[in-house]
């Protein structure tokens, strides 16, 4: 990992935090009588802010996941650097595209 | 004597098997001890390295019991598990012969951390003051009493999983140098440890403090870096 | 050869908790994803999954998640407070306050769903 690849993980870690306290606060609060589809959709559906918080998270976790998977190829698979990168930056994407759209599915009204 | 102590010795080279020879017991006797009664009673064909025997040089470390140390001042009696000793040479790097260990790459790699010091004044300049007690002299200080002995490069298993990871010593060393106000070589320093190999690779295991001999802690010294070149990069001054 | 002996250390072992929580996380994510994603098609879908999802074993395997989440965002937290802020010996401690701390909140997850 370079020190490029370094601050982005970092950063991205730090970022996190706020945003994981909140999304396990969520989780208790949500799970406390049962999930339901409606309970969650109604809160979703139509909110900017949920939209922002979940956005900057699936932006942030796809990043940080990635350098990560780069770091455990590195030093675990027998993969080439080449394979590697596009490896991690596929697993990159992928992750930012389911993510992004299950964002707009809880989102879009 | 206090009776025999079996010793198994690595013989030969990357491929090679443990050997077994007895060897008395003393009252006080190093690992080092061991090693040299067998090569003069034993097989006189056991290549091992050492040379000041008293904790200076660093050239006598080897694996005892599956832990990298200093044999020289590594008592048996602390060391020994149920009257057997396993000496081999040190991890992480070639094998030459027996327990002697190539240091090449360990020094190759203290070289590409830029770990030489850079001279900001010629011998016609008067002597720098430096004060002891500033923080960079006190950082420096506390991280410069490395002896290269390799057993912390040994003990690392990102040096072990990452042939580019430029390993504990090195990066300890160029957080000696970052911190030495008369070095004038930092920005090309700061960018040779920021590359792929550089100090962020390190996971911060701490096997090179709980091992180090001197009892230096390079992983404070990497972390250091971590802030340092990340300073550097955010700047401009460097790029990865 | 005999076991090396740093692998058997706290930091070691929290080390590798470490990469094998984040690598769990990142296998967990993308099925995550498709889950909520059943939203697309409508609510029906993703209340259906719900319901499939209240067995005991998934609500079990919840808890696990959440505890993977958990250590690996305390873990990481050590490691940021490490790598930023003054040295602090004691790190074996910390790790393993961050694992008692994790097991604790998968503890209350479970407890807050049976």
């Amino acid at each position: 990992m370079n020190v490029r690849l370094y601050i982005w993980q970092r950063a991205t870690a730090a970022l996190m935090v706020p945003l994981l306290l909140v999304h396990i606060a969520v989780i208790f609060y949500a799970t406390r009588k049962g999930l339901s589809a409606s309970d969650i959709l109604a809160r979703t559906r139509g909110s900017v802010s949920w939209t922002l918080f979940y956005g900057v998270f699936v932006a942030a976790v796809s990043v940080h996941a990635s350098i990560g998977l780069r770091t455990v190829l590195t030093e675990w698979s027998p993969l080439g650097q080449r394979t590697r990168d596009i490896a991690v930056v596929l697993f990159g994407l992928l992750l930012a595209l389911l993510g992004f759209r299950a964002v707009v599915a809880v989102v879009l009204p | 004597m206090a009776g025999m102590l079996t010793v198994s010795l690595w013989r030969g080279g990357t491929e090679g098997r443990y050997v077994d020879y007895d060897v008395p017991m003393r009252e006080t006797q190093t690992v080092l001890d061991i090693v040299t009664w067998v090569q003069r009673n034993c097989d006189a064909t056991l290549s091992y390295r050492f040379a000041c025997r008293v904790g200076m040089c660093g050239s006598c470390a080897m694996t005892v019991n599956g832990r990298p140390r200093w044999t020289c001042r590594t008592h048996v009696s602390k060391v020994v598990s149920r009257g057997r000793l396993t000496i081999g040479p040190l991890e992480n790097l070639p094998v030459i012969k027996d327990l002697a260990a190539d240091m090449r790459p360990f020094f190759e790699k203290w070289q590409q951390a830029k770990g030489r010091f850079a001279p900001s004044k010629t011998r016609s300049d008067p002597i720098e003051r430096i004060a002891p007690d500033s923080a960079a002299r006190v950082a420096a200080d506390a991280a410069i009493e490395c002896i290269n002995c390799g057993v912390c490069y040994s003990a690392c298993d990102t040096v072990r999983w990452n042939g580019d990871y430029l390993g504990p010593a090195a990066l300890n060393r160029a957080w000696t140098l970052l911190n030495d106000v008369r070095d004038a070589g930092n920005v090309e320093r700061l960018a040779a440890v920021a590359t792929d190999g550089g100090c962020h690779a390190c996971h911060s295991h701490q096997s090179c403090q709980e091992h180090c001999p001197l009892a230096l802690n390079p992983t404070a010294s990497i972390a250091g870096l971590k802030r340092r070149t990340a300073q550097a990069y955010l700047r401009g001054e460097i790029k990865p | 050869m005999t076991l090396l002996a740093h692998r058997t250390r706290p930091l070691w072992i929290a080390a590798l908790v470490h990469r094998l929580s984040g690598l769990a996380l990142a296998v967990f994510l993308p099925f995550h994803f498709l889950a909520l994603g059943l939203a697309i098609s409508g609510e029906a879908q993703l209340e259906s999954f719900l319901r499939w999802s209240e067995q005991p074993l998934v609500k079990m395997s919840e808890a696990v998640l959440l505890g993977v989440l958990a250590i690996h965002m305390l873990g990481g937290l050590r490691l940021l407070a490490l790598e930023n802020l003054a040295w602090r010996e004691g790190q074996a401690r910390l790790a393993l306050l961050a694992v008692v701390a994790a097991m604790a909140v998968a503890f209350a997850f479970l407890a807050s769903v049976f």
